[in-house]
């Protein structure tokens, strides 16, 4: 590390000032990339087709197609009324995603308390295949359990989609929880129990309380993973129209009939709940996402 | 990682209490009862079907002789495997694959990296352009999988709308076409096109992840170190290559086994994108169209199994000779 030439102010001067259009420089390429397909996918969808098609480069929209919110219409309609009855896909996605946070943080935090407080045999195997199952390929789990789920009739239901769904989340919430659990303290649990109170008690009135917001901030984990799920959704549910899911209903709106601004609609509709989340609960997830990384 | 491994304190062991077991007895069965919910679900879902998955590979099955399968029967046979790996374009399905992956890993990282360098210190607006930054991670996949879509779209796409604009090109579909014609200074040549823009997806789209990563592991660094530096008279490219990028050695290990792992076996990107079509077909796609477009169950099975066997040895590669301890 010779640093032969440096010292002098001037150099010091200099190097400021590149350092300064170089950081500025980046800060304005990664708002491009970012906020500008953002602001595409909105704009887009509210303009009107026919403007689109002839002049492709004017993305903004008017006042009066902004009002008229035509595109967001026909996706919200229902099927029967020539819309693409995004309404109901979005009550599908939300009972599967809210029924796979239930199940995945209530299984998991028992799971994750054991794991982080208890010793038992077998442990550390338990352990490691939970973090091998995170890592390993969904497609092939998705052929036998097609054909399992064919077999016993489970797979045109969102409850068999779900059950799918809690392979993949389970492992993400006991990972994350018993690191949470393994930073907290063991003290207070040890007087609670000292003082006399059972195992089981002590996880209801001691540590639930204290985990709170871990246990917030894996349910939106588990409802993200949920919420944007496709492979599955497109095995499994393709055949009932009655069951998609809003990632599957929007694949499926990907054809030559239907206008891109009307596809956007449906981008910006299943896109929306997901970023409110993210920004409202913002600290809590990357918090939660670095120490106990989640799956993308 | 930044995680704490603590090894989990076993409470002191009381003296035996009126039940006749120890404290130490009763929170092992207890530990049981809690781990049985989650062991039996996750398990009883992959481990299983993982079973399952060998014994499909080894049979004739065609999707509409589904209701007729008998699991337990033994009539086995390898004609999956020399079907799958026999086929002609069986090596370029791979080199796609673990093309995709190694190119797609390099730039998330990279582009990681770069974003982490430039939140790394205030500046006004800081926290806008990390929110910003984590935009194309948190959007769902089918919804960015048809953003870029329609970006690139030959007709109404403002991509082909400002090239016109600029450069006055053709309509470039660019997900459709194998190569673009390029032709610099009279020099000819092709460049691969949806391969490119497959690349850049997942690029784009898994950055933010490592940028989460490597900026979390950049703020633990001790300022202490670049200060010293900065007084030993090292300029700003010394102090990134000595100081900060050794720091990040571990992190790097990690995130580019992860992020290969998944780059590896994703479907959705490339499926949504361009359906495996012009020279982007990977390995997953391919087992999708032997399930659906064949109708080929054995098939599907035998090369979800090849799958898997290729990422274990690679991970095996991977654990003897680029990363000892970092990773463990």
């Amino acid at each position: 590390m010779s640093a032969t030439e440096a010292g002098s102010s001037r150099n010091r001067g200099t190097e400021y000032w590149v350092l300064g259009v170089l950081k500025w420089g980046s800060v304005a390429f990664f708002v491009t990339i970012t906020a500008f397909p953002l602001l595409y996918m909105v704009s887009l969808s509210f303009k009107d087709i026919s403007e689109v098609l002839r002049n492709p480069g004017d993305f903004f929209p008017s006042w009066a197609e902004i009002s008229s919110l035509a595109t967001y219409r026909e996706v919200l309609r229902p099927v029967e009324d020539g819309g693409r009855g995004f309404l109901r896909l979005l009550r599908n996605s939300a009972v599967v995603a809210v029924a796979t946070v239930v199940v995945t943080v209530g299984v998991g935090t028992l799971a994750a308390y054991a794991a982080a407080r208890l010793q038992f045999f077998g442990k550390r195997t338990i352990n490691t295949a939970m973090v091998l199952v995170y890592l390993f390929p969904a497609i092939v789990m998705a052929i036998p359990l097609f054909v399992l789920f064919s077999a016993i009739g489970l797979r045109d239901s969102l409850f068999g989609l779900m059950v799918v769904y809690l392979a993949q989340t389970i492992p993400v919430a006991l990972y994350m929880l018993r690191s949470y659990f393994q930073s907290v303290p063991i003290e207070v649990e040890e007087s609670a129990l000292i003082d006399g109170c059972s195992r089981l008690g002590l996880i209801a009135r001691v540590v639930l309380p204290l985990a709170a917001p871990a246990l917030v901030a894996v349910g939106l984990y588990v409802f993200m993973i949920a919420w944007n799920e496709f492979l599955y959704a497109l095995l499994f549910l393709t055949q009932s129209q009655e069951l998609w899911t809003l990632p599957l209903g929007l694949q499926q709106l990907d054809n030559q009939e239907i206008p891109k601004t009307v596809l956007m609609a449906g981008a910006v509709i299943i896109s929306l709940p997901i970023i409110i989340i993210f920004f409202v609960a913002e600290r809590f997830l990357v918090e939660g996402l670095t120490a106990g990384s989640v799956k993308g | 990682m930044k995680q704490r491994q603590r090894p989990a304190p076993a409470l002191p062991a009381a003296p035996a209490p009126a039940g006749g077991r120890t404290l130490r007895q009763r929170d092992q069965r207890l530990a049981y009862g809690l781990m049985a919910p989650g062991v039996i679900i996750v398990l009883g879902l992959v481990l299983l079907p993982l079973l399952w998955n060998v014994a499909l590979s080894l049979r004739e099955l065609r999707l509409i002789e589904l209701r007729d399968f008998n699991p337990l029967s033994t009539e086995f046979t390898l004609e999956n495997y020399s079907e799958v790996i026999g086929d002609r374009d069986f090596l370029t399905l791979l080199r796609t694959t673990l093309l995709y992956a190694v190119l797609g890993t390099s730039l998330s990282l990279l582009l990681g990296l770069w974003a982490a360098l430039t939140v790394r210190s205030a500046f006004p607006g800081r926290f806008i352009v990390r929110g910003l930054i984590l935009f194309p991670y948190v959007v769902p996949v089918v919804a960015a999988a048809f953003l870029w879509k329609t970006m690139l779209n030959p007709q109404l796409g403002i991509v082909n709308a400002w090239l016109q604009s600029l450069f006055d090109t053709g309509n470039v579909s660019f997900l459709t076409q194998r190569s673009f014609e390029v032709n610099l200074l009279g020099l000819r040549f092709g460049l691969p096109a949806a391969f490119t823009m497959i690349v850049l997806f997942e690029g784009w789209r898994s950055f933010p992840f490592a940028f989460l990563f490597i900026l979390a592991r950049m703020q633990a660094i001790p300022g202490e170190l670049d200060e010293a530096a900065k007084v030993d008279g090292a300029g700003a490219v010394q102090r990134l290559r000595f100081v900060t990028l050794p720091q990040l050695r571990g992190v790097f290990a990690v995130l580019f086994l992860l992020r290969f792992i998944w780059t590896f076996n994703s479907f959705d990107e490339i499926f949504l994108l361009t359906g495996g079509s012009a020279g982007t077909q990977v390995v997953s796609v391919q087992i999708f169209e032997y399930l659906f477009g064949n109708s080929d169950i054995g098939a599907a099975a035998a090369l979800s199994l090849v799958l898997a066997i290729v990422l274990i040895v690679l991970l095996v590669v991977y654990f003897r000779f680029v990363s000892t301890e970092e990773t463990a």
